[in-house]
């Protein structure tokens, strides 16, 4: 057993019992920071296998922006937290029996399927380039359309975030600055010819009109 | 006894039975919910790389960035309509979310 056997265990110890804290834990704050703490074990994981830069990338971007997405909600919704967690653990048993059901299939499957391609598969992959530039190759030639769809992707993702939650306060006075230049003075003053006196006969009528 | 493809495939499937369980049991919260979204992908995500390293393919890895942007996209979205869930219900219990329901 070696180095890197040793700190496979560990990694992957940590990341599973986080991602265990994640789903039990009643605090969600406590949830963000556990799914913190798995996906770095998972990004030192992927720097095992040699795939440096989406360990960094995991770090940089789901560690770095999404996480902390995660938790600027989760402070500003102001959720009551009401400790019973009612009904999680009653069920728990049955849900832990049934996933681990799941689980040993999956990992009896894939046992059997792939059963010790061990590293010198490894060998072939170019170790002369670095991993990052292998990526980027790739990417930058065989992948273009699509890496420029995956930009389409996150500009309608940003803009449909913008539109959902954007919203128009309705006491606000905040008036349009094109509008108050274009204005003119027939817009705001207006003359009316009114009579500057009315004959004595007319304004009786007016009177008994009033009272009928 | 080194590593194998093996021990990688495990620990993603134990990830992602995680939050299938996470995902059914969870009454009370939307956000653990879309945590265990998260969960999810990434545990598909180790399974990708995994298979890229002993394979020794690296369009493995290249589909790992695309399902990275992606589950950007989600999560971003998720939130934006959790906070306007929250604005219209003032709550993000999963029980109280059945104005669906016929």
């Amino acid at each position: 057993m070696d180095y890197q056997t040793g700190f496979f265990y560990l990694f992957a110890a940590v990341l599973l019992f986080s991602a265990y804290r994640v789903i039990t834990s009643s605090n969600p704050v406590h949830a963000v920071l556990y799914l913190m703490l798995s996906f770095s074990q998972a990004a030192a994981l992927w720097l095992i296998l040699k795939a440096e830069f989406l360990g960094l990338t995991l770090v940089l971007v789901y560690l770095g922006a999404v996480m902390v997405l995660f938790l600027f909600v989760v402070m500003m919704l102001d959720i009551k937290l009401d400790g019973d967690f009612w009904g999680f653990w009653q069920n728990f048993p049955l849900a832990a029996a049934v996933g681990a059901v799941v689980a040993a299939e999956i990992i009896a499957v894939l046992w059997v399927g792939f059963p010790n391609i061990t590293a010198q598969a490894v060998a072939a992959t170019g170790a002369e380039v670095s991993n990052t530039k292998a990526l980027g190759r790739l990417l930058y030639t065989e992948y273009l359309y699509p890496i420029e769809v995956a930009a389409a992707i996150l500009l309608v993702a940003m803009v449909a975030a913008i539109a959902l939650t954007l919203r128009h306060r309705k006491d606000s006075k905040a008036i349009n600055p094109g509008d108050q230049v274009r204005v003119r003075a027939a817009d705001r003053l207006v003359v009316l010819s009114v009579a500057a006196t009315q004959k004595a006969a007319e304004a009786a009528a007016t009177q008994e009109e009033v009272k009928a | 006894m080194s590593l194998s493809l093996g021990h990688f495939l495990s620990v993603s499937a134990i990830l992602f039975a995680l939050s299938v369980i996470g995902i059914f049991l969870n009454r009370k919260n939307l956000i653990v919910l879309l945590m265990a979204i998260e969960l999810m992908l990434l545990a598909v995500n180790m399974n990708f790389v995994a298979f890229s390293h002993y394979l020794g393919d690296m369009h493995g890895q290249v589909f790992v960035f695309f399902i990275l942007t992606v589950a950007a996209a989600e999560s971003a979205i998720g939130l934006a309509i959790l906070v306007l869930l929250f604005r219209n219900k003032s709550s993000i219990s999963v029980e109280e979310l059945n104005t669906l329901k016929g």
